[in-house]
């Protein structure tokens, strides 16, 4: 059996990291912006539902692309940063960061976006009337009602952040302890036919994305609330 | 004891020390280097790091054209290694080399296959049709690709090898696509062709009057030029050890 070596303990680290900061980050943005989808009566609403969505259909290269372009030393974000003092953000660990909160987006939003659709006006309304403030409301009464929602939603983002390949190499580069993932590193191992690496982390992943599925799926027959 | 009398008047310059000392230990010496150097230089690092245990130094593979473009984009690489030395000379042109780009090897490209008998194929049989797919790097940004592709268009090949073409990514990517035997032959660094696991299998040298010469050329960056970890290791690469190692991978030394 191939053990891990640093650099394999080294992917491992930047990975999880990455994943759970994405996961973290993205919960709190989308849980607002999937209300909004899902109680809000703006015709804007579509327009929001189709960005938020684009990376599912765009091919990673181009969000990597247009990343690459606005976060490098001489992109809009990348020199506003400079000039402020800050260093750019291509090739760093905050700049796929950024990526992965993008192209994970969907994966957040719209299963939070199913289950407060799902929730109905009634509840809020009963818990207004009785004088819950907003964040009581959500406290007691909408976080419980959509809690498989909140469940399936972290575990895609997650998921789907470990999964991530063309965005990561084209912004990240693969620089160890900084942008090499996992899933970089793999392609790096291939590369060098250093096989018996790539294997064994290929089948780790492997097992970890069908776990993941099987969570998945079991928590949405057993509440209903949100359908993949 | 005076030196603990007013502990904090030692706070501030202790606590900058401790940052400053925090923020060189957690940078290695990143070099960015050509596909084609991905044992040669592993050796060459392994051989440092015996004579220098403190130096931190992680090796990023890729083609030259791609880690040049990267580069410039802002990567924090401190030694770029490529193919070809008119990539650092690029760098050089836009301000963001420390050292003149200097001639570090001459490299040669071969005919390589895992399933056929590559020491007897010639270019010319590349276009027979029992050999159905033929890999090479991307000319456009990986020097070795563009060595093959200078090489099949001088023995008149290209026009019936181009549709047999599956490229690389990079010179090293190229390599592991004949490897895999997904295509039958590659034209691949000699350097990757010397490594014991493809060095089972026999070559074939492809005359270098065919191409323009595979120049490699190496340059320490501005943001490696404040590093004089990175600058040692650039004077490393003059020695006659590492003379030795690239030799063996197949290597022209420059005079």
């Amino acid at each position: 059996m191939y053990t891990f070596g640093p650099a394999e303990w080294q992917a491992i680290d930047v990975t999880l990291r990455l994943c759970l900061y994405t996961t973290i980050i993205l919960l709190l943005l989308a849980t607002p912006l999937a209300w909004w989808l899902a109680k809000g009566r703006s015709r804007g609403r579509d327009v929001v539902q189709a960005i938020v969505s684009l990376p599912l259909v765009l091919p990673p290269t181009v969000l990597g692309f247009y990343l690459l372009v606005a976060m490098g030393p001489r992109g809009i974000l990348g020199k506003t940063l400079e000039d402020l003092g800050f260093h750019h953000l291509a090739f760093s660990f905050e700049g796929i960061l950024i990526a992965s909160i993008l192209y994970s987006m969907p994966f957040a939003v719209q299963p939070l976006t199913e289950a407060f659709s799902h929730l109905g006006r009634r509840p809020v309304e009963v818990a207004s009337s009785l004088g819950a403030g907003a964040i009581d409301r959500f406290g007691t009464v909408i976080f419980p009602l959509t809690r498989s929602g909140f469940v399936v939603a972290a575990t895609l983002t997650f998921a789907h952040t470990m999964g991530e390949f063309g965005v990561i190499l084209m912004l990240g580069g693969s620089i160890p302890g900084e942008t090499r993932v996992l899933s970089v590193l793999i392609y790096d191992h291939a590369e060098a036919m250093n096989y018996e690496a790539a294997h064994s982390l290929s089948l780790m992943l492997l097992i970890f994305a069908f776990v993941t599925l099987l969570v998945v799926y079991s928590f949405t027959r057993r509440f209903q609330v949100v359908r993949l | 004891m005076p030196l603990f009398a007013k502990p904090g008047r030692l706070l501030l310059p202790l606590t900058l020390m401790l940052l400053t000392t925090a923020l060189h230990a957690g940078d290695p010496v990143r070099i960015a280097a050509a596909s084609d150097l991905r044992y040669a230089l592993d050796d060459i690092v392994n051989l440092y790091r015996e004579v220098h245990p403190d130096t931190a130094i992680e090796v990023i593979y890729g083609s030259s054209g791609k880690m040049t473009t990267q580069i410039i984009n802002g990567a924090p690489y401190d030694i770029f290694f490529s193919a070809d030395i008119a990539f650092p000379q690029q760098l050089k042109e836009k301000g963001l080399t420390t050292t003149e780009p200097a001639v570090y090897a001459i490299g040669r490209i071969v005919i390589w296959s895992n399933t056929l008998n590559a020491a007897k194929l010639t270019l010319e049989d590349l276009t027979s049709d029992a050999i159905t797919r033929v890999a090479i790097a991307q000319p456009a940004h990986a020097p070795y690709g563009l060595r093959a592709k200078e090489a099949m268009q001088a023995a008149g090949v290209w026009d019936a090898v181009q549709s047999k073409l599956v490229f690389g990514e990079n010179i090293a990517h190229a390599a592991q696509m004949a490897e895999s035997g997904a295509a039958q032959v590659g034209i691949i660094a000699l350097s990757l062709a010397r490594f014991p696991e493809l060095a089972r299998h026999d070559h074939y040298l492809i005359d270098n009057a065919l191409h323009n010469p595979l120049t490699q050329g190496y340059v320490v960056t501005r943001r490696g030029g404040n590093m004089p970890e990175a600058l040692a290791f650039a004077g490393f690469m003059a020695t006659d050890k590492v003379h030795d190692i690239m030799i063996r991978y197949g290597f022209v030394m420059p005079e």
